[in-house]
């Protein structure tokens, strides 16, 4: 699918031509990038249970979005959040203790991979209901407004949710309750095996957001910079005059939706097409023409990460497991009740 | 102690507790501009203003969700749900959001949340307006589910819902709104997982909650001209279930009936009978009793309506049957 860009005026073009940003960005990416890798090893040789859903090509969505927040910002996901979480600035050594279901992961191996959760980074959780956190996002936006201070919502989903009840019933009470949310659609394609112009009569999911009056854009979800510079666009809307946006991002899982997906929906050449325009080596070439990076440093980030990945998989795999004698512990807040 | 109609007792209840904390408010359909739909929370949006009183579209689902995300980020929402039936709309935000985030985030944060919503029928509203689920509810772990049967319960639980820290199912009953008992003023605290004796008897065991509880109490008073002696134990607190004075009370009677307005499968009297067989086997006289809704689609036609719930006479008939004294 050919991706038309609608023009967006950044105010933050200066901010992204300097070395550090682009070098965070750089590491951010790649740092999602072998987490998942290693994921995926670690699911096959049954490290990790359940589902998982890995973020393999929507790095520049992930990172281009959350970069542009700040820690007391919040961000709601869903059950492809692996690298939301550490975009947020969550240990990746708690997200792989979480997925081998150990004490010391998020939320204490009660979760998994599709729950993932921090409420000192402020990331309020990956859900696995389609669409579901979205007016849960919009609770967040609300108590902003009411207590007055100046955080703002990032809500993250996937094509799929735009097509449910609670998408639209979400974007119709932000805009209508001048809530600080934007709206980020991570455009892959495909809701599990199912692509877009399958299951939505609009296939340029920023037009939705027409209905409710509302800012949105539709931006290159494999262009880092692009994501970023649109982004802080939103979010300065968000925080300064509390008006929320719809910002389509369209990018591409690599990986079938899950582990255990077959991947028969999609050709192989489809999906080598989107790997020519992978977004960390696209970084990593541009920042390379401007002499910001060279290919040994290119390589000595790559040993760097990849060493942080094997900690975190040390450090998941020395873990304990939760104690059985606290099956119960945190059904309820504040006491024992059953 | 003032006397007030269970509506206003509730009212002084949310307005009480919005005084006492800046991070009370309440959002539902037609809750403030309109008074609401049975005018629980008449005059709060004039005194508290619209940021406190929110008046949100008819989408069930958001109010649901804006309440829990609002919960999680430091307020404590009372959301209203017109009628129990219309929360099927966002089941999926109670049970897989609200009830299950605390737990499933690693206890990580907290839903401190209240629902109130009226179930109930009786008032020829047919089948989408006047079924009781506080069953439903109250088979999900992380909910709390109370459903009080005086005006002084209902203020006293609700301040309590309010100021826990869990996501509570408040149940009411569109027929007790204009029931009318003594309220004590100002702070009045009744907790959520206490169940009580209302009114104590020696020959058999009523329990029932809610608009039951009425129908109960008036039957153990017919009950005693025949010279029946009915003990009726407030099943107000559903979850967690509080089965002390039920059992306590069966040990004394031998005879167990529960009373509730909605359908008898997999419901309240069924979870009842349970533990009482499992508590208090040895000291039953005879089976249980369960009186509930027939098992049918709520009626509109008034006769048809009048029959399908239940009411005071099958609990006197059921009653006198279990103590052989038909």
């Amino acid at each position: 699918m050919k991706v038309e860009q609608r023009p967006a005026d950044s105010k933050s073009k200066e901010a992204l031509t300097d070395k550090a940003s682009l070098l965070n960005l750089y590491r951010e990416m790649l740092l999602i990038r072998r987490f998942e890798e290693k994921t995926a090893e670690m699911y096959q040789l049954a490290k990790i249970g359940g589902f998982c859903h890995l973020n393999i090509g929507e790095e520049a969505t992930i990172v281009g979005t959350i970069s542009a927040l700040r820690q007391t910002d919040y961000v709601y996901s869903t059950y492809r959040e692996h690298g939301h979480a550490i975009a947020k600035g969550i240990d990746p050594k708690a997200v792989m203790a979480e997925l081998f279901g150990k004490e010391t992961g998020t939320s204490h191996g009660r979760g998994g991979s599709m729950h993932l959760f921090s409420a000192d980074r402020r990331f309020y959780g990956g859900y696995a209901i389609v669409g579901e956190a979205l007016p849960i996002a919009c609770g967040s936006g609300y108590a902003i407004n009411y207590k007055g201070t100046d955080e703002i919502v990032m809500s993250s989903f996937g094509d799929g949710a735009t097509n449910i009840g609670a998408f639209h019933e979400s974007l119709n009470v932000a805009k209508l309750w001048h809530l600080p949310i934007v709206f980020v659609c991570v455009n892959n394609l495909y809701g599990m095996g199912t692509a877009v112009n399958r299951a939505s009569a609009v296939t340029e999911i920023w037009k939705k957001a027409c209905a409710y009056d509302m800012t949105s854009e539709r931006v290159d979800g494999m262009d880092v910079l692009a994501v970023r510079r649109i982004t802080d666009q939103l979010v300065a809307q968000a925080r300064e005059k509390h008006e929320p946006s719809l910002l389509e991002c369209v990018t591409y899982r690599y990986r079938g939706h899950s582990m255990s997906d077959p991947d028969t929906y999609r050709g192989k050449d489809e999906i080598k097409e989107w790997q020519t325009r992978d977004p960390i080596l696209s970084l990593g070439e541009h920042m390379k023409k401007q002499k910001m990076l060279t290919d040994e440093e290119i390589e000595r980030i790559d040993e760097e990460i990849t060493a942080q990945v094997e900690d975190a998989v040390k450090f998941a795999e020395e873990s304990p497991d939760p104690d059985p004698k606290d099956l119960y512990r945190d059904v309820y807040a504040g006491e024992g009740a059953a | 102690m003032a006397v007030l109609a269970m509506r206003d007792a509730l009212n002084q209840a949310l307005r009480e507790e919005m005084k006492r904390d800046e991070s009370v408010f309440l959002l539902g359909e037609d809750i403030g501009l309109y008074d609401g739909s049975f005018k629980v929370t008449r005059g709060l949006m004039k005194e508290f203003g619209e940021k406190r009183v929110l008046d949100t579209p008819i989408a069930e689902e958001i109010i649901i969700g804006t309440a829990i995300g609002a919960a999680m980020s430091g307020l404590r929402p009372v959301a209203e749900m017109m009628t129990v039936n219309f929360i099927m709309v966002a089941m999926d935000q109670v049970v897989n959001a609200a009830a299950h985030i605390r737990y499933m985030f690693g206890g990580g944060t907290k839903v401190p949340l209240v629902i109130r919503t009226p179930g109930g029928g009786g008032h020829q509203l047919g089948a989408q307006h006047s079924h009781s689920h506080e069953n439903w509810f109250a088979h999900v772990p992380g909910l709390k589910v109370v459903a009080p049967g005086t005006p002084a319960d209902a203020k006293g639980m609700l301040k309590s819902a309010i100021r826990d820290d869990n996501p509570v199912m408040f149940i009411e009953n569109e027929g007790t709104y204009a029931v009318k008992g003594e309220v004590p003023d100002g702070e009045h605290l009744v907790p959520l997982d206490k169940n009580e004796v209302k009114r104590a008897g020696d020959d058999i065991t009523i329990c029932a909650h809610s608009r039951m509880l009425i129908v109960a109490m008036d039957a153990a008073t017919e009950l005693e001209k025949d010279g029946i002696s009915a003990e009726v134990v407030d099943m107000r607190a559903l979850r967690p279930l509080d089965m002390a004075p039920v059992v306590e009370s069966v040990k004394k009677t031998s005879r167990l009936i529960t009373v509730e307005e909605g359908w008898r499968s997999y419901g309240v009297g069924s979870e009842i009978a349970s533990r009482v067989y499992e508590e208090a086997f040895d000291y039953l006289d005879a089976p249980v009793a369960r009186i509930g809704a027939a098992e049918v689609p709520a009626p509109y036609n008034k006769r048809l309506e009048k029959i399908a719930f239940p009411g005071k006479a099958d609990v006197i008939v059921t009653a006198k049957a279990l103590l052989g004294k038909n």
